[in-house]
């Protein structure tokens, strides 16, 4: 498995993503660029020029049509994919941390800094999809927001059911809210001992994975938000993601940038974790990046995967026919994704 | 009393059955008047003429015990002898003044040889009545050998990360298998009394420990704030040291502190293990008096009666037999107690002028067999004495010197003079047949450092001494337990002076010598240079031995060495035997990659097969967890966990097999390990069939889950955007390009 190398970025990546053919892949770095790239063979198609400020998060829409992104300027922008045109700059007081399209493609939600005396507060936005006008106008207010209350929200998503929201909490709680009326559903506190770094749902968002700096991931169902599986490792982690079709959890993370230089190599752990979904034990790892992992996103039909790292690369690789063929734990059974 | 609800007490249908049976054992005991009639014993035989005069003093005495006056005094007497018997009738004006009197007058010394027993009247005729047969009270007892039982025989150890402490059954080739798991059993550390008959736990108000098959709690020693404990050898003590020195709180629950007022300041507490009786407490040792360093300018020597201020754990230190326990007053003198009434043996310390330290001779199997002859021999028994050997520094003209000394005869069996000491070490092999002192010894000038080796060989006639010089400083020493071998790590690296700094690596060499039998005496067998070894670890059955170096960043590497390598098939030859070389058996079998990471400790299975290495947060943070290794130095399982701290096998008591048991299972070793191959081929079979079964299951579980949410979902009349089925086979869009590429037009003219 020879990985593609993808230079793109001078600074830390934050967050990549697939659209839902896997053929393109976003990514936001600090350096304030978004760069899409063809997945098979890392050319760059384009950027998205407009931030002035670490892009934190990027989110594309079913149809690839939309992309959203939110950075430290403190504004979330629309972009049109395939002309690189900003279509539309919603500002807020402080930056935005995460975006993301709903399934049906008609919402975003979007979360911003709790800074400045302002509260961390999860918005929603209803996407005018016309054609008319190519999303060029939007509404500036959101359809709904809430401020959750205790600690601040770092991660979000839409829910398994319409207008649910998911969210992971600094103190490490997961959190189910309506995403109309803003009333917390459902959650549960400790959920991990430590800030949550990210949150992936599988492809029909039954269930979802977590990555905190606890060093464990954890697998949750979307209903209940019991948790269904623990995979826990030596390292603090920054994100884990679900792979499609191969009974897998990715994770990665690695020592906090700013010990590194105190801390020997070793220490760093910045390897891809390959563990087993259901037997919870780690089946293999990927080296390669020599900062800690940021992001990891797999491609929707598990045929390759992309990891971001603080040292600014990003790692494309494709799975080789290996990977689909072997059975590490001999015949157990067909895992159902 | 009127029968409840108008049941009659008896039914009619009970007459003419015999009661008499279930009376008797129901019988309440009715109050005979007694009570306030007290028999004290104990009292001088007197004449008639001092009879008066007794009574006077006896009076006298029960006021001096606080004790209430009695009503009436009566004096039996034996009219046939004409004196008293010893004993007198005291009642007392009231119930509660009859039992003061006990509290006070028991066991009051009434004159030298006289101290009282007080009873109450109504006491004596049960105490006479009393069955002399003795009988085992009824209190289930837990056996707490179990696991010395296991079919399979396999180890266990202990292991202890964040607030949870396992015990696992340590098995090759299955994976270990837990036996026992228990969130905060412990809030510092864990430690295994030396048979691994008991599991210590310590918490904030004592030690407790734990065993049986069901890890009940067998004893719990109320200590606040106990931070270190030991067990005597034989581990029928236990002792405690907390920092906190005892205090008796007024109101204290009193019934689970045993500490009384004359324990209070004192800060460690030997106990009865069996019991849980406290014995009695010590006070920390006092600190010598600083050492002039003015005098001198004696860094080292300073150094080292800084390091000794440190509190030295064991504080007191244990014969081999448990008969005695001794404490050393830096300078002074050196405490011997007797168990298990704890008094100073002879009543005067050993005083010895400038006494560092001190260790008792442990005892070996040799010892062992001896007594069980001297035991089965009939006629007086000749036991044989304890012995410890003790140092002294040079003072004012005076030599150091190390004695050797025999207990209780306190006769010195052999000493000796040392020059230009600036410290000593006293290492027994562990059958107590060598002693070696290590003696640091410094140059004239005092710049350098260098070490000689004074080898007693203790089972010999008059204690023969000999010496061996080595122009490096030593740095640890190590005798091969059960075997006439030694190993010490030397170094002349010249930033050995300057002390441990960051990012420095002391260059090491390892020696090994052995007894040469021929000419009894130690000559050295190998010398491996160019190491950075700090840390010697032989294997518990002696042969075997490991080198690693620890609390280094840079080097953690693992070398298992065999020093009989190649004796292998003439078992007989004596090792180091003429027709071999010297050292020539020295081999090193593990590959040249063995290391671990940030090791911090390591550790021999009490069978001498397996080596675990862990890294313990208590140390640093980085790759916490633990290894397991075979004595070859292959690594078997490893685990990096996270706050992992502590990693303990579980210790085995010695052998119950006579000699010729052993002899005859070595003998058929063959036979042995074939049937033990057939089981493990067994075992690891169904040990994989067991897992590929729990594999299967946890995958059911899951498919089931996900078959539910699916229906869940359809019946909720959500639909995958685009993702209905995902095993529908994978629309490809073929996207064919021509390229067509003009390369030329010519132009021709046809006719």
């Amino acid at each position: 498995m020879i990985p593609i190398l993808l230079q793109g970025h001078e600074r830390s990546l934050t967050q990549i993503k697939y659209n839902k053919e896997g053929d393109l892949l976003f990514t936001c770095s600090k350096d304030s660029v978004i760069n899409v790239w063809y997945s098979h063979n890392g050319e760059r198609l384009g950027t998205y020029e407009g931030h002035n400020g670490s892009v934190w998060t990027v989110d594309v829409d079913s149809e690839s049509r939309f992309v959203v992104t939110g950075a430290a300027d403190n504004t979330m922008r629309l972009w049109n994919v395939s002309n690189g045109k900003c279509l539309f700059t919603w500002e807020f007081p402080t930056a935005v941390k995460r975006v993301a399209f709903s399934p049906d493609d008609s919402q975003i939600v979007c979360i911003t800094e709790q800074r400045m005396g302002y509260t961390g507060t999860v918005r929603i936005f209803t996407l005018d999809r016309s054609s008319d006008n190519d999303g060029a106008h939007q509404s500036r207010l959101p359809t709904s927001e809430f401020n959750p209350s205790g600690s601040k929200p770092t991660v979000c998503a839409f829910g398994y059911t319409p207008n649910t929201i998911l969210t992971g909490h600094e103190n490490g709680k997961i959190a189910l809210w309506d995403a109309k009326t803003g009333e917390e559903l459902k959650s549960v506190a400790r959920a991990h001992s430590d800030v949550i770094t990210d949150l992936q749902l599988s492809p029909d968002q039954s269930y979802f994975v977590t990555s905190s700096k606890d060093k464990t991931a954890k697998l949750h169902d979307s209903k209940t938000l019991d948790t269904l599986k623990t995979y826990p490792t030596e390292t603090p982690l920054n994100s884990a993601a679900i792979a499609p079709f191969r009974p897998y959890v990715l994770v990665g993370g690695g020592q906090e940038a700013m010990a590194v230089t105190t801390t020997s190599i070793r220490q760093g752990k910045f390897e891809t974790r390959f563990w087993h979904k259901i037997f919870e034990e780690e089946v293999g790892r990927v080296k390669g990046h020599f900062g800690p992992i940021n992001t990891i996103s797999v491609h929707p039909s598990g045929k390759s995967y992309a990891s971001g790292g603080e040292d600014g690369f990003v790692r494309v690789h494709h799975f080789d026919e290996s990977y689909f063929r072997s059975r590490p734990y001999g015949e157990v059974g067909e895992v159902v994704d | 009393m009127a029968p409840p609800n108008g049941i009659p007490t008896t039914l009619e249908s009970d007459d003419g059955i015999d009661f008499s049976d279930i009376e008797a054992r129901h019988q309440v005991p009715t109050v005979e008047g007694f009570d306030l009639v007290l028999v004290i014993d104990n009292l001088p035989l007197v004449e008639a003429s001092r009879k008066d005069r007794l009574l006077q003093v006896f009076s006298k005495h029960l006021r001096k015990c606080n004790s209430p006056q009695p009503t009436d005094v009566f004096m039996p007497w034996d009219y046939a002898k004409n004196e008293s018997k010893g004993y007198v009738f005291a009642e007392f004006a009231t119930t509660d003044e009859a039992n003061i009197a006990i509290a006070s007058v028991q066991g009051s010394h009434f004159d030298k040889s006289h101290t009282l027993v007080v009873n109450r009247f109504a006491d004596i005729d049960k105490f006479a009545a009393l069955d002399e047969t003795y009988l085992e009270p009824l209190r289930r007892r837990i056996y707490t050998q179990t696991w010395l039982a296991d079919p399979q025989s396999r180890d266990q150890y202990l292991t202890y990360r964040d607030d949870m402490v396992s015990v696992h059954w340590h098995a090759k080739p299955s994976p270990s298998e837990i036996a026992e798991q228990r969130s905060g059993w412990t809030d510092l550390y864990c430690s295994w009394s030396p048979l691994g008959t008991y599991l210590v736990s310590i918490h904030r108000q004592g030690a407790q420990l734990w065993g049986g098959a069901s890890w009940t709690r067998m004893v719990r020693f109320v200590h606040p704030l106990v931070k270190l404990v030991a067990f005597s050898p034989n581990e029928k003590y236990f002792v405690t040291w907390s920092p906190e020195p005892i205090s008796i709180l007024e109101n204290g629950p009193l019934a689970v502190n045993k500490f009384t007022e004359d324990d209070e300041g004192n800060q460690i507490a030997i106990w009865d293990v069996k019991t849980g009786a406290l014995l009695r407490t010590f006070p920390p040792a006092p600190m010598p008096p600083a050492p002039k360093a003015a005098s001198e300018d004696d860094a080292a020597a300073v150094a080292a009666a800084e390091k000794r201020k440190q509190m030295a754990w064991p504080a007191l230190k244990w014969s081999g037999d448990d008969k005695y326990v001794a404490r050393v007053t830096l300078g002074s003198q050196i405490s011997v107690y007797e168990l298990p009434s704890m008094g100073l043996v002879g009543k005067k310390s050993i005083k010895i002028d400038g006494v560092i330290d001190f260790e008792w001779c442990p005892i070996g199997d040799r010892d062992r067999e001896a007594e069980e002859k001297e035991a089965a021999k009939k006629g007086p028994r000749k036991d044989r004495e304890n012995m410890f050997a003790y140092w002294t520094p040079e003072v004012s003209n005076q030599p150091a010197r190390v004695t050797l000394m025999a207990f209780p005869s306190r006769t010195v069996l052999r000493s000796k003079n040392l020059f230009n000491v600036s410290d000593c070490k006293i290492y027994w092999q562990n059958s107590g047949d060598f002693l070696c002192v290590k003696v640091d010894r410094h140059t004239k000038t005092k710049k350098s450092i260098f070490c000689n080796l004074e080898i007693f060989r203790v089972r010999e006639k008059d204690y023969p001494v000999e010496v061996i010089e080595l122009k490096d400083a030593v740095l640890d020493f190590s005798w091969e337990p059960l075997g006439e071998r030694f190993a010490i790590i030397h170094s002349s690296d010249p930033n050995l002076a300057s002390g441990p700094a960051p990012g420095i690596t002391i260059k090491t060499e390892v020696s090994f010598y052995a007894h040469d039998k021929g000419k009894g005496d130690f000559k050295l067998l190998k010398t491996l240079v160019n190491k950075t070894t700090n840390t010697i670890r032989w294997s518990p059955r002696g042969r075997h031995v490991i080198l690693t170096t620890m609390g280094n960043s840079n080097q953690f590497g693992l070398e298992f060495w065999d020093l009989d390598f190649s004796m292998d098939d003439r078992k007989d030859v004596m090792p180091g035997g003429k027709e071999h070389e010297w050292g020539a058996g020295i081999q090193l079998l593990s590959p040249p990659n063995a290391e671990h990471y940030g090791i911090t400790d390591v550790e021999w299975d009490p069978s001498g097969r397996f080596i675990a290495t862990s890294a313990s947060v208590w140390r640093h943070s980085i790759e916490n967890g633990y290894a397991i290794w075979d004595f070859r130095g292959i690594e078997q399982e490893k685990h990096i966990i996270d706050k992992f701290k502590q990693f303990i096998w579980r210790p085995r008591p010695r052998t119950l097999l006579s000699k010729e048991l052993q002899k005859a299972i070595r003998r058929n070793l063959k036979e042995y390990s074939r049937t033990f191959d057939e089981e493990d081929a067994a075992e690891e079979s169904s040990a994989s069939k067991e897992l590929v079964a729990q594999r299967k299951r946890l995958v059911d579980e899951w498919n089931a889950w996900r078959s539910r949410i699916k229906r869940d979902r359809e019946a909720e009349g959500l639909i995958d955007a685009g993702n209905s089925d995902p095993n529908s086979p994978e629309e490809k869009e073929e996207v064919q390009e021509w390229i067509e590429e003009l390369i030329e037009i010519v132009e021709e003219v046809l006719d």
